[in-house]
């Protein structure tokens, strides 16, 4: 059993109109590189399901996105995400807006195969008010609470950048926050991994087998992207690149600015891209973030 | 008071923060941006040891960390509190935090998605990020770092986010009562939800600030305190914990002009 392909072979199994759920958390270890390769592709009409990042505002600003099912954009440091932004105020965007918990309530619904869960979050708010899909359901217990019943967000596919993964589809989330990763590969049909290294088949010690957060047979490919998640953070191996993340939120505030920057680090691939950003050498070796 | 000591406006605001965290006991203090962060590290080295508190990140520590470059500070670390946690601790209520809504209204709904139309919005903000969430499961406090019309608005926010006091939002069967909003601090004054029904009352004003002005600058009727005073000064041994907690001085950014604490004579 061997996993491995390319970026290339990934988005070759994407198909427009398609749902994609992202792992990471906003400019944190976003599996860019296979974002970069859906840009240089002509995929559209994508429902795009994320604690978004620059992964949302890139898709967006190349007009891939038809939904965005999302409790946020934001690059952090930078906390307003200018192509979401700037599409957003377009009225170019449908939305399910929800709470960060309803969201990952979403994903652990599809992951178990149940209709919904049941939340109190979202509750007397306009989220719900706005979507009047979402519904309510009374407790059939002593208590008779009214709870909001959180529909379950199924995915067509997750992508997901991790630290580590072998050829079978193991993985490895080395960072000290796994995030949601494992509830996004849960919800979906096929996840593709990218990955700062690969082996053939792991050997791990306890201590590291502790950093596996999902299982490998939901994982449908492996691609190995060192500095796969630039310019998102990869919690332990290097952070983001704020020189990168300014030169992409000026872009926004420029007639043709998306073109350009497609044109300058995207269009040539991803060794033409890291060679714009100095190299793995540089890229790997950003300062993590300090708080 | 001790005015020989002489204080900024954000310390001041600092110190006011401190306080809405007050008898809280042992839950998550989540300051969110500098002034709550450093108000929530100061009262957990001053009245409210039993705090619990992150490195920003997803680790518990027992030492506040100083914010920004670290030098040859190392964390110490007691703990994990990742985003799974986080929630976890969210839904079950054990957190109070205090962060900074684009908009908040009379009823304490605040917004931090859209302003304007939400289909086609003026500006899109961040999103209504965990706001729905927090406000219905446990303790809120804001900040406001400039106190107008723009931000305390009349009628509802843009986008109710956050939930608030308002019965029109709250179905029978629903709960309420898990919901609380304590504090706004802003740069004028620190409020409170303690009037008729949750009215919002002016707690205390700052040096040199009126009523008047705040009223003047609130979209919707505010209620005075009883006891309405002067926000309390920063004590010398509170400045001293301030500075060591931002050894960057962060703090003098968050204000535009780092305006002095005791406001000059108009």
């Amino acid at each position: 059993m061997n996993k491995l392909m390319t970026a290339t072979d990934v988005v070759a199994q994407l198909r427009d109109g398609m749902t994609i759920g992202f792992g990471g958390w906003g400019p944190r270890r976003k599996p860019m590189a296979i974002v970069r390769e859906i840009l240089r592709s002509d995929l559209k009409d994508l429902t795009v399901v994320a604690y978004g990042g620059p992964e949302v505002g890139m898709l967006c600003a190349a007009g891939k996105v038809k939904k965005l099912i999302f409790g946020f954009a934001t690059l952090d440091a930078i906390p307003l995400e200018p192509w979401y932004r700037k599409v957003r105020e377009s009225g170019a965007l449908e939305l399910l807006e929800l709470d960060e918990g309803m969201w990952q309530w979403g994903l652990r619904a599809a992951g178990m195969r149940v209709p919904f869960l049941p939340t109190r979050c979202g509750l007397a708010t306009d989220v719900t008010k706005l979507n009047p899909e979402l519904k309510t359901i009374t407790s059939p217990y002593d208590d008779g609470e009214v709870l909001l019943a959180m529909p379950a967000l199924k995915l067509d596919v997750a992508l997901v950048h991790v630290n580590a993964a072998d050829q079978l589809g193991n993985t490895l989330i080395t960072g000290g926050d796994p995030y949601f990763d494992h509830l996004v590969a849960r919800a979906a049909d096929a996840c593709y991994v990218s990955a700062e290294r690969v082996e053939e088949r792991f050997a791990l010690t306890a201590a590291e087998a502790r950093f596996n957060t999902f299982e490998r047979y939901l994982v449908k490919g492996v691609v190995h992207a060192p500095c796969g998640a630039h310019p998102t953070a990869c919690d332990p191996e290097y952070g983001w690149d704020m020189a990168h993340l300014k030169r992409y939120v000026a872009s926004a505030a420029e007639d043709g600015g998306w073109q350009a920057y497609m044109d300058e680090f995207v269009t040539a691939g991803e060794a033409a891209y890291q060679d714009k950003n100095g190299g793995v050498e540089r890229m790997g070796k950003l300062p993590l973030p300090v708080f | 008071m001790s005015d020989k000591v002489e204080f900024s406006l954000a310390e001041l605001m600092i110190v006011a923060a401190s306080e809405a965290w007050r008898g809280d006991g042992e839950v998550l203090a989540s300051g969110i941006g500098v002034i709550p962060r450093l108000g929530a590290s100061l009262a957990k080295l001053t009245h409210g040891p039993g705090l619990l508190m992150t490195d920003s990140e997803c680790f518990l520590v027992e030492d506040p960390i100083p914010l920004g470059p670290r030098g040859d500070f190392v964390p110490k670390y007691s703990g994990s509190m990742n985003f799974e946690r986080v929630f976890e601790c969210v839904w079950g209520g054990q957190r109070h935090a205090m962060i900074g809504p684009t908009q908040i209204d009379r009823y304490g709904q605040t917004n931090l998605s859209v302003i304007g139309d939400y289909k086609k919005p003026k500006a899109a903000i961040l999103g209504v990020r965990g706001l729905p969430g927090n406000s219905i499961n446990h303790i809120n406090s804001f900040i406001v770092p400039s106190h107008s019309k723009r931000v305390f608005v009349e009628g509802e926010v843009d986008m109710v986010s956050g939930v608030g006091y308002n019965p029109a939002r709250w179905e029978p069967g629903m709960r309420q009562d898990f919901m609380a909003i304590r504090h706004i601090v802003t740069d004028l004054c620190v409020m409170d939800f303690e009037g008729p029904e949750h009215a919002i009352r002016v707690r205390s004003l700052h040096p040199g600030v009126s009523f008047d002005e705040v009223q003047e600058k609130t979209g919707f009727p505010l209620l005075k305190a009883p006891n309405l005073g002067e926000t309390p000064h920063p004590t010398a041994a509170q400045l001293t914990l301030i500075r060591r907690l931002d050894p960057h001085d962060l703090r003098a950014a968050q204000l535009k002009g780092n305006p002095p604490g005791m406001r000059a004579a108009a």
